[in-house]
């Protein structure tokens, strides 16, 4: 399985990385050589097999929906890198 | 007082040979000595530190004590701690001061340990080298020129270095067992479940736990006893009982049926560490141990299955820094788009975003099945191979690494070579059973593991597993010069 550096922009892109163009290449060859690598998984028919998400086989634990933290709105924005009038600031969105 | 054991500090501490203000300070002056050449600490919390202590000298002489009330810790950097750095080892979080505190944390402050400080680690705990940190790698104190084994390096160095008696550690894919074989020193990977991640730093969800990081296995007895345990805040947590960890050290291992796989042994294995975990395995014999040979046959599938499974759980943890709520934020964005891909491309470093653009593709419509799917079926056969194994024995013996640690910069060009360190860790995880490593001798002067692992909900056999071993040999109490 081998990688095209278009197909490392389009990921990259999904994951919303912005990365160096002249370090494209090297990703696409690393991230081909690691494809190569798992490739080794397709020797084994695994048709009849369940996957298996999680080692727990529980389901998962409810609660009651009832509030039990605390508002701390300006502690966690106390950290933020932008904030205004209680709102976290970002770029203009929409023209 | 560095020499000694967590069990013999608090037993001096209750004592009131010293109290735990001089042991405090006593190490953190070995840290300010030694850490210049180590890098294992990024941030020591002395201010901190010096208060817990003092709180703990005035619960000792009120007589409200536990076994950890005045003993000194240091916690890897992927767990929150209120008010001080948590780092992850990344520019992402570089100017990340936590608003909260891990369940981990909490439950050592509960217990009156004293904080030293937060260890370096690989960076978001990918990489089996320390390498791949923001703020530099760690040394190995038993050799300066070679890694202390990753994730978990800080915290192997600083408590091989006696830089501290006990630490913390994460395993996603042997993170604490691996730099505990290449450091010398004892750690245990509890089951999935046993020990809280709230708090801890997301890497791979259905893999990572937290376990400790210490000299003996008596000690990692102790600090386990406090990290383990239900905590509703985390979903995944299990709600059993924590077994008393500490009583059950000394029992016999008359009759213990140990598996040896023979595919830990085959090609890839260093010769020399094959010796040694074969002369471990003959104490073993001599303590009563049954040893047989079993199968593990989907073992060279675990690695290809993690890095479809962690890099894909990785791709989805690590989506939440986006430059907006916390973390690195790029300059001068110029709109909400370039925000987010500069600061995720200036944040992370290179084996990060390996791992996210791995798992962003492996999730992706029309690979989806191809990969991720196909992974979590090997998953499975791994996980019935261990179920198959345990029907035969009670432990599982082998390496915990196929080599002894290597030297900077021989791995890191390589993402596969690098990978391969962790091939006999791997499938622990994947299964979520509990594993341990204890030091079990030398080659090329440098310290060798042997993995223990055992069933779910294990951890009190592998602790007497280690432990008898531990009383009948010194590996575990040998330390590195000039530390």
């Amino acid at each position: 399985m081998s990688l095209s550096t278009a197909e490392v922009n389009k990921i990259a892109w999904l994951g919303r990385l912005a990365i160096d163009p002249d370090k494209i290449e090297a990703y696409a060859r690393d991230l081909s050589g690691i494809l190569d690598f798992v490739e080794q998984m397709s020797a084994v028919d695994t048709s009849a097999v369940e996957p298996m998400a999680h080692p727990q086989d529980l389901a998962q634990r409810l609660r009651p929906d009832a509030a039990t933290e605390p508002n701390q709105r300006e502690l966690f924005q106390a950290i933020a890198p932008l904030v205004e009038a209680g709102l976290y600031l970002v770029p203009k969105v929409i023209e | 007082m560095h020499n000694k054991t967590i069990t013999e500090l608090s037993q001096g501490l209750h004592a009131k040979q010293f109290s735990s203000l001089e042991l405090t300070e006593h190490f953190l002056a070995r840290i300010r000595q030694h850490n210049p050449s180590l890098n294992a600490f990024v941030t020591i919390t002395e201010e901190q530190a010096l208060a817990q202590a003092k709180a703990a000298d005035a619960q000792i002489a009120l007589g409200q004590t536990g076994p950890l009330t005045g003993v000194p810790i240091a916690q890897k950097d992927i767990f929150c701690a209120q008010g001080v750095r948590t780092s992850c080892g990344s520019k992402m979080l570089d100017n990340f001061i936590s608003p909260y505190n891990a369940t981990v944390v909490e439950r050592f402050n509960q217990a009156g340990a004293v904080m030293l400080g937060k260890l370096n680690m690989d960076e978001f705990a990918m990489g089996s080298s320390n390498e791949t940190s923001y703020y530099g790698p760690v040394k190995n104190p038993w050799d300066l020129g070679t890694v202390p084994g990753g994730s978990s390096g800080g915290s192997a160095a600083a408590v091989a270095a006696r830089l501290a008696p006990g630490a913390t550690g994460t395993d996603t894919g042997g993170s604490i067992r691996q730099p505990a074989a290449f450091c010398g020193i004892t750690g245990i990977k509890p089951t999935y479940g046993r020990v809280s991640r709230w708090g801890m730093i997301a890497f791979a969800s259905s893999l990572d736990q937290g376990g400790p990081m210490a000299r003996s296995a008596e000690d990692c007895a102790l600090m386990l006893q406090t990290m383990a345990g239900f905590d509703e805040k985390d979903s995944t947590s299990v709600d059993l009982p924590t077994p008393d960890y500490t009583s059950g050290l000394n029992d016999s291992l008359e009759g213990l049926r140990i598996g040896l796989p023979k595919e830990f042994f085959g090609e890839g294995l260093d010769a020399d560490i094959a010796r040694l975990i074969n002369e471990a395995v003959a104490e073993y014999r001599k303590l009563g141990a049954e040893v047989k040979e079993i199968t593990l046959p989907n073992m060279h599938l675990s690695a290809p299955a993690y890095y479809v499974v962690a890099p894909a759980e990785c791709s989805s943890n690590l989506a939440r820094f986006d430059g907006v709520r916390y973390g690195y934020r790029c300059q001068n964005p110029v709109d909400l788009k370039d925000l987010y891909t500069r600061s995720r491309g200036e944040g992370f470093g290179a084996e990060v975003q390996r791992r996210i653009l791995i798992g962003t593709y492996v999730l992706s419509a029309g690979y989806y099945d191809a990969y991720y799917i196909k992974a979590q079926k090997i998953r499975r056969l791994i996980s019935e191979d261990f179920k198959q194994a345990f029907q035969e024995v009670d432990v599982i013996l082998g390496p915990t690494s196929p080599s002894v640690a290597f030297r900077f910069g021989e791995k890191s060009a390589d993402p596969i070579a690098m990978y391969l360190s962790d091939i006999y860790t791997i499938a622990v995880n994947l299964a979520g059973l509990p594993g341990m490593s204890i030091p079990v001798g030398f080659s090329q002067n440098l310290p060798v593991g042997m993995q223990i692992i055992g069933d779910y909900f294990s951890e009190s056999r592998l602790l007497n597993v280690a432990h008898r071993y531990q009383q009948v040999t010194d590996w575990h109490q040998q330390s590195p010069k000039n530390f």
